[in-house]
């Protein structure tokens, strides 16, 4: 099959009331930066009609009101705006922060860790040390309110997702997959691997910050044993502490 | 003091809803709000309210309730059997609910949600600028048994009207736009998406929808290699085994499967309220077909309160027949007036 390949940044409409700009067809590091900045940039500019917007892996969504703001108009907006500047090189955002959370590796709480550490070819040591030692960034939140997507995860953690989904993984479950993790805000059915068990809640509607992290935010996953993680969960945060990144 | 409606028992799918909330897709939340929008705007022209207030959303069974005052009632979306001391009442009609009578709400007898409305609209806690209960995020809880659910005041006094539902109880046509990876589908599985009718799965609730494809699931190339990206309510995500999804209020809002079209939202309320087995013709509209559509649904929903007519009830089904003064002015002639 031939494809022409798309030219990013690309911009495209979904359903009837969304626009997606996108900045990669696969996660990088710029193509994420630039989907950070440019969102940002569109919620500084305000234009009447834009209902919501977020940031995604790679791209930035536009949730409008098509009734009074038209495709054109909001897509030469956009297109606009892309061309202002160069958004892969734009910086992170401002106020990130560094956490740390305490985590589980294996044992029942996190029954995965020897599959994966199989599939990334290491030894369960050799694993934990890897996992615990990488520190990640918060690349997106998503599919469940405060969740992140984190990376990127040392090369040899190109580990493809199970076929079969695992039933349910509980709620701060640190999953692994294509380099990734993802940190369960809720306790759901996933197809990446459970190799880690945290305290954290990320998200609690009826505090002031309702989510934990954000993205830009740089997190480790920092080793502990089961009967210290058990004395954090009376802590709202689980134990995670975080100090500003300069 | 404000009037208060007391749950005295309910099923296990009672929730608060409206139209759900704007601003939660950044964090990870999506909008939410009632399975069956259209249900709610019928209802909120039933009781003469503007806006969508709270109401309380129904899966497949109702429940006992009891009012602490008279309050104004709408039932709008699915029918189910309904009754106010015993005495069977319209469903798609507004009604008074006197104080300490009962409520009964039976279940479905066509669709999937019925919806109870009250003149004033539930009072619920918010979070940003919604009283909906989200299940999948946590926000609120289902209903039970001893609840007792703060009532809005009430500017209204109408009741005894009834509106003519639009019939989206059994399946039947449903339209879509092209979604961010439908190109990744060859067209012969996009023809086979249109050319048979697909059955309403088992598996429903207010995340998503699941379809039997008649023949077989559904396939793309490299479908598993697709990064993932925002999901829309409508979207429908087509996953590894090819069992199409209709994602629905409570989706999540990332999702690494491929979409292979997105249903229109005002053809989203038949897919929520079509019974399981329902036959659903899927077939896609060009972007500017559906904007003429969603313009039409949007003056048609705003002019709802226009095609309200009273209530006519049958003089056979009213056992308090004596209690009514049916012809009034009644004189003998030979009175001194």
């Amino acid at each position: 099959m031939t494809q022409r390949a798309p030219e990013y940044p690309m911009i495209r409409s979904g359903g009837v009331d969304g626009m997606l700009v996108s900045f990669g067809d696969r996660l990088s590091e710029p193509a994420n930066r630039a989907a950070l900045a440019f969102r940002a940039a569109v919620e500084r500019e305000g234009l009447d009609g834009i209902e919501e917007t977020s940031s995604t892996l790679v791209s930035c969504f536009l949730r409008f009101d098509p009734l009074h703001l038209s495709h054109a108009a909001l897509q030469a907006h956009l297109q606009g705006l892309l061309d202002s500047r160069d958004w892969y090189a734009a910086p992170m955002p401002e106020g990130r922060r560094f956490w740390r959370i305490p985590t589980v590796y294996g044992t029942e709480l996190a029954p995965q860790l020897a599959q994966a550490a199989e599939a990334a070819g290491m030894s369960v040591e050799a694993a934990v040390t890897s996992l615990s030692e990488a520190r990640v960034r918060v690349q997106a939140l998503g599919f469940a309110p405060g969740q992140p997507y984190l990376g990127a995860l040392p090369e040899a953690w190109d580990i493809p997702r199970q076929s079969q989904l695992t039933e349910r993984v509980p709620e701060g479950a640190l999953v692994v997959a294509i380099r990734q993790f993802v940190l369960f805000a809720v306790s759901a059915p996933t197809g990446w691997q459970h190799v880690g068990q945290t305290a954290a809640t990320l998200f609690q509607p009826e505090a002031a910050q309702s989510i934990l992290l954000r993205p830009g935010d740089e997190v480790q996953f920092i080793a502990t044993d089961a009967e210290t993680l058990n004395n954090m969960r009376r802590d709202p945060r689980g134990g995670a502490e975080s100090e500003p990144i300069r | 003091m404000s009037a208060r409606l007391n749950i005295l028992r309910c099923g296990p799918g009672v929730t608060l809803q409206d139209t759900g909330r704007s601003g939660g897709l950044a964090l990870g939340l999506s909008r939410g709000g009632a399975a069956d929008r259209l249900a709610l705007a019928e209802g909120a022209a039933l009781l003469g309210q503007p806006g969508a207030p709270l109401a309380l959303e129904m899966a497949g069974m109702g429940g006992e309730f009891e009012a602490s005052a008279d309050i104004r009632i709408a039932l709008t979306g699915a029918p189910m059997r309904a009754a106010i001391d015993g005495e069977p009442v319209a469903w798609h009609a507004s009604h008074l609910l006197p104080a300490g009578v009962r409520l009964s709400i039976g279940p479905v007898t066509r669709g999937c949600y019925g919806y109870l409305h009250v003149g004033g609209g539930f009072e619920g806690e918010r979070f940003l600028g919604s009283g909906s209960t989200h299940l999948a995020a946590g926000i609120g809880r289902a209903l039970r048994a001893g609840d007792s659910l703060e009532i809005g005041p009430d500017t209204g006094t109408e009741t005894g009207l009834l509106l003519e539902p639009e019939d989206r109880f059994d399946g039947g046509p449903v339209r879509l736009t092209p979604s961010f990876q439908t190109e990744l589908f060859v067209q012969s599985e996009l023809d086979r998406l249109q050319a048979e009718p697909l059955r309403r799965a088992a598996r429903a609730n207010r995340m998503g929808v699941a379809l039997e494809p008649q023949g077989g699931g559904f396939h793309i190339e490299g479908g598993r290699n697709v990064v993932s990206e925002i999901v829309l309510p409508g979207d429908i995500q087509i996953t590894g085994d090819g069992t199409p999804f209709v994602l629905m209020a409570e989706c999540q809002t990332t999702g690494g499967y491929p979409r292979i079209g997105t249903v229109l939202p005002a053809d989203l309320p038949r897919v929520a309220q079509a019974p399981a087995g329902a036959a659903l013709h899927l077939s896609f509209v060009t972007l500017d077909a559906a904007l003429e559509i969603e313009r039409a649904e949007a003056q048609r929903r705003a002019d709802l309160g226009k095609h309200r007519r009273p209530l006519i009830r049958d003089p056979h089904r009213m056992r308090d027949l004596l209690s009514y003064t049916l012809i009034s002015g009644v004189v003998a002639g030979n009175e001194e007036i």
